[in-house]
């Protein structure tokens, strides 16, 4: 069986004395649709930011397109390949939506974006409906445009895994729909996306595979319906 | 290069022939003198910026680096009777290395920490030269300057205009890395560093390569201090208007580009040149903390900023 | 030329150095250690506080401490002030505007001083009270009031920041609001108050460390300077957010000050705080009792 683009294997992490990851162990297949869920405060964000690299894991290893990343900073994770949103947005608040893509391409994007960055984020933009606000300051954008903008960023580094950090939260129906259409069209051009949400038939029409977390454990793995009718899961959301 | 750069060019071209025309007539010492300082200060102001404006980090302790090009300078002087090119060499090194070295004890923590012991640092060196009896120690030192300067009258004048090529050269450096990849790498790092290193920048290979640059330029506008005044002691090399000035500049002048470092060395230079003839140099700080404080807390994008924001409202 | 007894006095007026040390890093360790404002104008206000406990003994022979202690409300209200527009300027304004904030805490380090500069001249000034000038002797150990008192208030003061933080409603509204302001909304605490009532509290404690400085020694407006060094350097190596982190770590740096100055000169007791920052910084930048 081919290697997995990312296999998550054993992985822990402390902050002081309390533990925020207890030994998680997962795989993404290339060109999956992966969920990933759980309840507040159950590690999920923990655990992509330490795939992404700005968390270090205190135990275990992480294997991204079967090298060891466990050791590399995130900026070079970047550079191999891994995108990530923060479920905050975080633009370039200085720079136009424009610049924040170019960033993205000059950089992360290095080995892969070709020759013309302009019009590579010009078409990213396009993509996600903010081409005629590209020459806007991003601090000046609407809560949902941040959103797609943290979303263009990730894409624009052309990457072979997206992580979508709960970029959903908030948003009406009908913008939940316009990013779950972006995500569909990106994982058709053949991205791995991993999502992360709160909001239930977003992760369920998306996802191919789910896995879900709580206090820092996997407690269940596999389609959607099946994570549906776990009891565990149940239990996970709405206590004893 | 781009119609703007070339243009931009022709004014360097421009300016430096008319120092080269200000040593030819200007006769009064004191003018001369006040012109030099505040060419220094358009080094300083600038080698601040690379760092505090485009990057984000904030330098307290440019005395320190300074001071580090003017005592390397008496150093090799008073060793070797080293050439001034040397000595500017040396100075840019040795600060550049001090910024290296600070910043990779204290870059991997966060921002405020490097701010903390760049202050702490001024402290430290100066009690080192204080100390160190070679170069004078607490009581200072002389230094003859040569009697013969090439292609100038005498050296003072040579001096001004080696000072103006440094202040040229700095600002095209700043406008070198603001256009480049480099520079928007900065930017990123200014407005969000998280974000930037999960974007593929690698943030501490920047930041080290910004405080490295910027302390080298620091050292080096210090490197022709000893020459020009024959007399060096550390309260003059480590005075802290140093640190608050080059701060203030570029603050006033405003951080985003190269232009309001140049804006605010100009302006406040001049401005406190002209004001320590007629007032107490401590009245002089303190006209320049409160015009500090005042633009950070009302005009954070300082003149440049407010003469962009005047021109997009005329516009619109 | 060593000596037992030499050490010995060297140890013990470090400790009761370290003491006042605390009392000048307290305000620190409250603002940047609990609120994350990194407020290096704080010694420069404790050197206010020093020349206002000047003023009122001068001129009206009031006891410093008590000159402190009088003053310590009119700084609380400084902080309250200081603290809202470096809060409309800065912080509320997010993330990217830290930068600003130090700018903006250097600029008011340089107004202080150089106003007290021109209204005091840099001539040292002093105080005068009954008890400086007298020290008391416990066989070799020489314990100068000038010293003692300073270090009991600090270490009072300490102790009752102490219970404070640990204690009351507010006190413990502080500790939490840098980490979790969502939290203190939902207990009906205002974070901006809350912060605003640290930062007031820490300026107010610098009123009486300033009176404790004078008490030391003569004072004059840049000597706030060795102090940036030395509080931040406390701070640090006491761990963030420790109280008493801060007082052992006062300590520390007081002893092996006080050792470097008779051993190797007073020139290099500068450099003793800088070192142990650097230090801390490079092995473990959580200190010895940080979160």
């Amino acid at each position: 069986m081919a290697e997995p683009l990312l296999r998550v294997e054993g992985v822990v992490k402390r902050f002081g004395g309390f533990q925020a990851l207890g030994g998680v162990t997962l795989h993404v297949e290339r060109g999956e649709r992966f969920g990933l869920i759980g309840p507040n405060g159950s590690g999920k964000t923990t655990l992509i930011s330490c795939i992404s690299g700005t968390l270090r894991n205190d135990g275990g290893r992480i294997f991204f397109q079967g090298q060891d990343i466990s050791a590399r900073p995130a900026y070079q994770r970047a550079r191999l390949g891994i995108a990530r949103s923060f479920q905050i947005p975080r633009p370039f608040h200085s720079m136009t939506l424009q610049e924040n893509l170019e960033l993205s391409l000059d950089y992360a994007a290095r080995d892969r974006a070709g020759d013309d960055h302009a019009a590579a984020a010009r078409e990213i933009l396009r993509m996600v409906g903010l081409d005629a606000k590209a020459g806007v300051i991003s601090a000046r954008l609407t809560q949902i445009e941040m959103r797609k903008l943290e979303l263009a960023r990730a894409m624009a580094a052309r990457p072979s895994l997206l992580i979508s950090d709960e970029a959903m939260a908030g948003l009406s129906s009908s913008e939940v729909d316009d990013l779950l259409a972006i995500l569909l069209k990106m994982n058709e051009a053949g991205t791995t996306v991993i999502m992360i949400e709160h909001i239930m038939r977003a992760v369920m029409r998306f996802s191919q595979r789910i896995a879900v977390l709580d206090a820092g454990e996997k407690i269940a793995e596999g389609p959607p319906a099946e994570i549906l009718n776990n009891k565990a899961v149940e239990r996970a959301y709405l206590g004893e | 290069m781009s119609v703007k750069g070339r243009s931009l060019l022709v004014l360097a071209v421009l300016f430096l022939a008319g120092l080269f025309a200000f040593t030819r007539f200007v006769e009064n010492r004191y003018i001369f003198f006040a012109a030099y300082v505040v060419l220094q200060y358009i080094v300083l102001a600038t080698a601040w910026n690379i760092l505090g404006g485009y990057t984000g980090y904030v330098n307290f302790g440019t005395g320190a680096f300074f001071a580090l090009g003017v005592y390397s300078s008496v150093f090799l002087i008073q060793m070797f009777r080293a050439p001034l090119l040397v000595q500017i060499a040396t100075g840019g090194v040795v600060a550049g290395l001090l910024g290296l070295g600070l910043g990779y004890l204290t870059l991997r923590l966060r921002g405020t920490f490097f701010s903390i012991a760049t202050l702490a640092l001024a402290v430290v060196l100066q009690t080192f030269v204080i100390n160190w009896e070679y170069v004078g120690g607490a009581k200072g030192t002389t230094v003859l300057r040569p009697a013969h300067a090439p292609f100038f009258n005498n050296y003072i004048e040579f001096l001004f205009m080696v000072m103006g090529c440094l202040a040229v050269g700095s600002v095209a450096i700043a406008w070198f890395i603001e256009h480049s990849r480099i520079g928007r790498g900065f930017a990123a790092i200014r407005d969000n560093e998280e974000a930037a290193e999960c974007t593929g920048v690698p943030t501490l290979k920047l930041k080290l390569l910004a405080t490295t640059i910027s302390g080298c330029l620091m050292g080096v506008a210090g490197t022709p201090f000893p020459y020009y005044l024959s007399f060096v002691d550390p309260d003059s090399a480590f005075n802290l208007s140093y640190a608050l000035n080059s701060l203030a500049m570029p603050v006033v002048g405003g951080t985003t580009t190269w232009l309001g470092p140049v804006v605010g060395a100009v302006l406040l230079g001049t401005a406190q040149q002209l004001a320590t003839v007629t007032i107490s140099s401590e009245l002089n700080i303190l006209i320049v903390g409160v015009v500090l404080v005042l633009f950070v807390v009302l005009a954070p994008k300082g003149i440049v900023g407010l003469v962009q924001q005047f021109v997009q409202r005329r516009r619109a | 030329m060593f000596s037992l007894d030499l050490l010995l006095n060297a140890v013990v007026a470090g400790a009761l150095l370290g003491g006042f040390y605390a009392a000048v890093s307290l305000g620190i360790s409250v603002t940047f250690g609990l609120l994350d404002v990194v407020n290096i104008a704080h010694p420069v206000f404790v050197i206010l506080g020093a020349y206002t406990a000047f003023t009122l003994n001068a001129n009206y022979g009031v006891d410093p401490l008590l000159a402190g202690a009088l003053f310590a409300p009119v700084f609380f209200v400084l902080g309250v002030v200081v603290y809202r527009v470096y809060y409309t300027s800065f912080e509320s304004k997010g993330e990217g505007s830290q930068g600003g904030g130090l700018v903006f805490f250097f600029g008011l380090l340089f107004i202080v001083e150089v106003g007290l500069m021109l209204k005091f001249g840099v001539d040292y000034r002093l105080v005068e009270a009954p008890y400086i000038g007298e020290s008391i002797h416990l066989g070799p150990i020489g314990l100068a009031y000038r010293l003692l008192v300073p270090c009991a208030v600090g270490l009072l003061m300490t102790l009752c920041l102490y219970l404070f933080l640990g204690k009351t409603f507010y006190g413990r509204a502080i500790m939490g609001v840098a980490q979790d302001s969502l939290a203190l909304r939902l207990v009906g605490a205002d974070p901006v108050r809350v912060k605003t009532l640290a930062f007031g509290i820490s300026i107010a404690t610098a009123s009486v460390a300033g009176a404790l400085l004078i008490m030391i020694s003569p004072v004059e407006p840049s000597i706030g300077r060795a102090y940036i060094g030395r509080a931040f350097a406390i701070t640090v190596l006491g761990g963030l957010g420790s109280i008493g982190g801060t007082l052992t770590a006062a300590m520390i740096l007081g002893i092996a000050e006080s050792l470097t100055s008779t051993f190797s000169g007073p020139s290099w007791a500068l450099a003793v705080s800088f070192g142990i920052l650097l230090l801390v910084l490079a092995v473990r930048p959580a200190g010895l009792f940080g979160r």
